[in-house]
């Protein structure tokens, strides 16, 4: 058990989780901005590692990736920022990136070292369920990592009810087929695929992300989800100025 | 065949489909039904006809007499050149425009790098009257403009890609994105046998074509089916895996493909990824990837936008692995000076891809009587700018 399958035990609704990119807007204020969010009263986090040639991520996230690459953030210099993340920050905590940087650095190695650290689910979007069962899934649980896998609205049921069956903290419901950075448009088809998700009565919860940009949407996602994650509008406040004071504010007009 | 694609999609620990779930409908939609659909007798038979009456296949195999008296074997020029829009690419674009009609879309995207995919590919679209979206690194732009007028010309809409290197991976990347958005109306026309499978398989199986029509021409010229020497030049690789496909499981022909070394291979401006490359995952499938310790890829530099791509095809990837095909490069002004030499040799001004595997030609060792042919994947219109500027004219 995790500390994300502590918090999914105890709490059921309206979960806020915030991603951001580590790195980015300055290569030290990672641990900050993770207190920041803490402390405004969200319940867990998704810390992004940048790549290159983030393909699933639209312009706000490719931005922060390329200045985080730019301030020279690597997955040495974000383990070696995280060694003391447990004496700061309580709240369970994901790595999200892509599959490249995570096979150079080596994936028994990058799961040591990411449990090592106290963190407790990973995101990689480009590493196929396949690729994951025959090579890597050892390694995740070895470390009680959680994979977090994602389903679109054109994900067949078949398919959803196989990473059912191969999460064991959450599902991450994507709330349209689109690219990060997308403003969520609340059209038919993605009411009766909210209502299809929970009429499968899955045996992880879900979470649903991209789009999520107030508490409009946050709402929405939550009669049919557990939670929501919110991401760009999120990254797109870190290029603000001051923006460590405005997490706290940020963050209630989200979630009141 | 012994070095084609298994079920999984994987050449070796090359290929797989490393994509995000967004993207896995799409590419899984392509996955279930490529084969059934190619091997389909109605899609052959068009895909045949517009080959023929269209295209203008079977392209000629000609033996050039002057360079092989300056090389010292028989010299066959592969004539891609000789093709409708001016190089290999419009055989895939064919056969993909088809398959896309037959899987229902609506609308094309592609990417490019030299021009010649995204005007091969906004040709089809023209010919089926089928919306076409080309994606194209905005310094490409510059440096191939006249490819951009004609995509504009044959009523494709030409998006520059203003991320990253702003060349072909960042194309590529921006076409993965508009596909990610659309996944139910589009079909993205990959240019080159790079991407997740079955795009590396599917893209070789319609540049098969050119090895397939070389054998016969060759039992016609030579009285020999197989020759010693078979060289293309590689970017992703499409033109060099249509020219090696039929030879592949005949061990004794010898496959010369040919990189971009830019200013050359320790200079930091190259995309010579073999020499440079580890193993790793761009564009959805594991291949040889120029990148950083850290995993982030690298940009590549080349005078030739076509051949300007950090990574290889997973089954090139593979070939030279286990050494079936040798892998060489070329620098920019090798190439440039083998452009000049075959526009002044054989009257035939090559693409500046092309021109790369022309200067191999004066580093190989034939022995007299050698059969060697070499794939003429384009012509060099589009580039007339670049060998002006540098040679003065």
């Amino acid at each position: 058990m995790n500390r994300l399958n502590q918090l999914f035990n105890t709490k059921k609704d309206n979960l806020l989780s915030i991603y951001f990119t580590a790195g980015y807007p300055q290569l030290n204020t990672t641990l900050d901005i993770a207190e920041a969010l803490e402390k405004a009263g969200v319940d867990f986090l998704e810390i992004g590692f940048p790549y290159s040639d983030p393909v699933a991520d639209g312009p706000a996230i490719q931005h922060s990736s390329q200045t985080a690459l730019e301030n020279g953030m690597t997955l040495n210099v974000l383990f070696e920022q995280l060694k003391d993340l447990r004496k700061h920050v309580s709240i369970p905590i994901m790595l999200m990136g892509y599959v490249n940087p995570i096979v150079q650095y080596g994936v028994e190695r990058f799961c040591k070292k990411a449990a090592e650290v106290g963190v407790d689910g990973i995101i990689v979007p480009d590493l196929p369920i396949y690729e994951y069962e025959k090579l890597y899934s050892g390694f995740f649980k070895d470390n009680n990592l959680s994979n977090i896998f994602m389903v679109t609205p054109q994900t067949s049921e078949e398919r959803i009810c196989k990473i059912d069956e191969l999460s064991n903290s959450f599902i991450y419901l994507l709330s349209s087929s689109t690219i990060t950075g997308i403003n969520l448009q609340l059209s038919n088809s993605i009411e009766d695929y909210y209502k299809r998700i929970k009429a499968m009565q899955l045996k992880n919860p879900t979470i649903f992300g991209f789009g999520i940009t107030n508490n409009e949407s946050f709402k929405k996602a939550c009669e049919y989800a557990n939670g929501a994650i919110v991401g760009t509008a999120f990254v797109k406040l870190l290029g603000t100025e001051n923006y460590l004071e405005k997490i706290q504010g940020f963050v209630k007009s989200i979630r009141p | 065949m012994n070095y084609g694609v298994n079920e999984l999609g994987y050449y070796g620990d090359f290929g797989g489909a490393y994509i995000p779930e967004m993207l896995y409908p799409n590419v899984e939609e392509l996955r279930t039904k490529y084969l059934s659909i190619i091997n389909d007798a109605d899609f052959k038979a068009e895909f045949d006809q517009l080959l023929r009456d269209y295209v203008g296949r079977p392209s000629p195999l000609y033996h050039a007499k002057r360079y092989s008296e300056r090389y010292g074997a028989n010299i066959f020029f592969k004539r891609e050149d000789l093709n409708h829009t001016g190089s290999h690419k419009i055989n895939n674009a064919i056969g993909q425009i088809l398959l896309a009609m037959r899987l229902g879309k609506k609308r094309i995207i592609a990417e490019t790098g030299a021009g010649q995919h995204g005007v091969a590919t906004a040709t089809v679209c023209a010919l089926k009257g089928i919306e076409c979206v080309v994606y194209m690194g905005e310094i490409d732009m510059e440096r191939q403009a006249p490819n951009v007028s004609r995509m504009k010309m044959l009523g494709a809409k030409v998006v520059p890609a203003t991320s990253g290197s702003k060349t072909l991976k960042d194309a590529t990347n921006e076409a993965l994105r508009d596909w990610i958005g659309n996944p139910v109306d589009t079909h993205y026309i990959i240019g080159s046998v790079v991407g997740p499978y079955p795009y590396p398989d599917m893209v070789a199986r319609f540049q098969s074509i050119i090895s397939f029509e070389t054998k016969k021409q060759l039992l016609e010229k030579t009285g020999k089916e197989l020759p010693e020497y078979v060289m293309a030049c590689v970017g992703g690789g499409s033109n060099a895996m249509g020219m090696f496909y039929h030879f592949l499981d005949d061990e004794n022909v010898k496959l010369v493909a040919v990189e971009a070394a830019g200013k050359g291979v320790e200079s930091g401006l190259s995309a010579a990824t073999t020499f440079l490359g580890r193993e790793g995952v761009l564009h959805g499938s594991r291949t040889l990837l120029m990148q950083t310790d850290d995993g982030q890829v690298v940009e590549p530099y080349s005078i030739s936008a076509g051949l300007d791509y950090p990574g290889i095809g997973p089954q090139h990837a593979y070939l030279y692995k286990v050494n079936r095909a040798q892998y060489v490069s070329i620098t920019d002004d090798e190439a440039l000076q083998a452009g000049l030499l075959c526009s002044q040799l054989e009257g035939i001004i090559p693409a500046i891809e092309t021109a790369h595997a022309l200067a191999q030609l004066e580093k190989m060792k034939f022995k007299p009587g050698d059969n060697v042919v070499i794939c003429i994947s384009g012509r060099g219109d589009k580039d007339l700018d670049t060998y002006i500027k540098y040679f003065n004219f």
